[in-house]
């Protein structure tokens, strides 16, 4: 709906001016005194807040074990295909992860291309790849900023699970139950 | 100290001259420099910034206690200096280019030579005589500063012309139109003050250091300031101060937002930085003269001229009294009052935003120039009662005038607001 806006005529002392700048220059003069509001930057971190949406990585379960099954959601649902996974057996020295059928032999995440966007934490059945909370990613060559497999666990650590999805399918099956 | 004073008068006359024109320029142009820096740094912390706190040359790095000056910034005004001498120096090929290396050679010279007329401090000689410390002496004073520092104007014309390219040009246009306009209600503003000095049966003149000399009186009226004897005129001349340097919010020429970087867009390096500088030495040289006209010069407080200082200084030590440090305590106070106008000029800068042009034009000719004329008129009339004793009648035809005159300019509800 259409309505007149008011404007009012300058009082005395805003068509002065004088006035308006003095009060402005009382504004500038407190801020002169003010403690800073910037950080500086290298020095010191900002607190990242959780659900901040950094460098995408892969977390292992709290007993030290790969979450990632190699299924490749991740890498189809990329946007920028940013994401290569190589998929494979799982390696024989982790007896109790043998009933899951792959793991992946490489993974790398062209950091060059990613855009930050999480599909790969949201669509990930294994709750394998995370997006945490390091931000700054830097590199001299292109090479540099393609993080593998080994970089993505350095990176991702280890989150804490709710599930441990294939230890409950293992008991599961040695109770006689393979459909759990 | 007596044997630096006879060694000093045993010099040459033309030699001593040279000395003391290379001293100031030793001063005025290293300041100009601090000023960028300084400049920085108060426009961050009025930001919430730090500012510039990075520089630091490692050869000084275990020097105790110099992480002071690190955060102060110190040593960003080295490297920026150092930045300047030694960058590329680079030449557009489409320039004009005798006038192209011309303009920052002409926008130092007016920069420079102002100062030779501007008293900088003072001291007392054995016979209680107030001595200005001065470069030039000269009756003219105020007169040689106006026309020197107008040409100061030549330089942008020239950058801005001499560029061959637009925004450059346009610079140019706009500082000459600027400055035309606003030197009218400057020099408009200062007539009031010399027609206050030169009372009938003295000696004409127009020389600074007699304004001084006249704020420092014995008295009421002698010891007051012109600022508070005329404020209006004060006002004016501070207005124009802030236009003829191409100062925000009148920094018109150069206008960053809209001309790239106005009349020395296409220059670098040092060229860049003697236009950098000139422009800080004007803003010298004119707060130094506004300090002289309204603000007592050397004199620390209104009505506490410098003799009187000198006087309590004899009572404790009469080595105190000696010329070259009374010399030096005036020269502090002129500077401290100038570095604080530079301050002022600063914090102007990062208060009030950039006027459009036309409103800069209307302010000059509408407004800042009818108030120069109309005060010019009120003090030419109120001295004139004064002086010739007309009586009552004439200071109340006065006021009633000046009310009038006021209502009519502040108060007309037909006006349309300008700004």
């Amino acid at each position: 709906m259409a309505y007149v806006v008011e404007r009012k005529s300058l009082s005395l002392s805003e068509r002065l001016y004088l006035p308006q700048i003095v009060a402005g220059m009382k504004v500038t003069l407190k801020h002169l005194f003010k403690p800073n509001v910037t950080l500086e930057y290298p020095d010191v971190r900002p607190a990242i807040p959780p659900g901040y949406r950094g460098v995408p990585t892969l977390v292992k379960d709290p007993n030290g074990r790969e979450k990632c099954v190699s299924c490749q959601l991740c890498e189809f649902v990329c946007p920028p295909k940013a994401i290569r996974i190589t998929p494979g057996e799982v390696p024989a020295n982790q007896p109790d992860r043998a009933h899951v059928e792959k793991g992946p032999q490489a993974f790398d995440i062209d950091m060059l291309r990613c855009i930050y966007c999480g599909l790969c934490q949201e669509v990930c059945p294994e709750e394998a790849i995370f997006l945490q909370n390091t931000f700054s990613m830097t590199g001299y060559t292109r090479a540099e900023m393609v993080n593998d497999k080994a970089k993505l666990y350095e990176l991702g650590g280890t989150l804490p699970d709710q599930h441990f999805k294939w230890d409950k399918k293992k008991a599961a099956e040695e109770r006689g139950n393979p459909h759990h | 100290m007596t044997a630096i004073v006879e060694l000093w008068n045993s010099l040459h006359p033309m030699l001593q001259a040279v000395i003391k024109g290379l001293a100031v320029i030793g001063v005025i142009f290293p300041l100009g420099g601090a000023s960028s820096l300084v400049e920085r740094k108060v426009s961050a912390w009025m930001q919430g910034r730090p500012g510039p706190n990075r520089a630091l040359p490692f050869w000084v790095a275990w020097v105790p206690g110099i992480s002071l000056l690190q955060r102060l910034g110190v040593f960003h005004l080295l490297a920026d200096g150092g930045k300047m001498f030694f960058k590329e120096d680079s030449l557009p090929g489409h320039v004009n280019k005798f006038y192209f290396l011309l303009a920052p050679v002409v926008a130092m010279i007016p920069a420079l030579t102002t100062v030779t007329a501007v008293p900088l401090g003072a001291y007392v000689d054995e016979a209680g005589r107030v001595v200005p410390l001065i470069l030039a002496n000269v009756d003219i004073g105020l007169l040689a500063v106006f026309a020197v520092s107008s040409l100061g104007v030549y330089a942008l014309i020239l950058a801005g012309w001499a560029s061959n390219s637009k925004y450059p040009f346009l610079g140019g246009v706009r500082a000459s139109a600027q400055l035309i306009s606003y030197e009218l209600s400057m020099t408009l503003s200062v007539i009031p003050v010399f027609l206050w000095i030169n009372v009938p049966g003295g000696e004409g003149t127009l020389s600074l250091a007699k304004a001084v000399e006249f704020q420092s009186q014995p008295g009421f009226l002698g010891g007051m300031w012109f600022i508070f004897i005329m404020p209006i005129a004060a006002i004016v001349f501070l207005v124009s101060l802030f236009a003829e340097t191409n100062r925000l919010p009148f920094d018109m020429a150069e206008g960053e937002a809209d001309l790239v970087g106005g009349f020395h867009t296409e220059y670098g390096a040092m060229k860049w930085g003697l236009f950098f500088v000139a422009e800080y030495a004007h803003m010298m040289i004119g707060s130094a003269v506004f300090i002289l006209l309204f603000f007592g010069g050397w004199n620390p407080l209104p009505w506490i001229p410098l003799s009187l200082v000198v006087g309590w200084l004899g009572a404790v030590s009469p080595v105190l009294t000696h010329p070259i440090i009374v010399g030096l305590l005036s020269l502090g106070i002129f500077v401290g009052k100038v570095l604080f106008m530079i301050f002022v000029f600063m914090w102007v800068r990062w208060t009030v935003p950039r006027f459009r042009y036309d409103q800069v034009m209307k302010m000059g000719w509408q407004k800042l120039l009818p108030l120069a004329i109309g005060n010019l008129l009120f003090y030419a009339a109120a001295i004139a009662i004064r002086d010739l004793q007309l009586g009552v009648a004439y200071w109340a035809a006065l006021a009633v005038v000046t009310v009038a005159a006021t209502w009519a300019i502040f108060a007309n509800p037909l006006q349309k607001p300008a700004l």
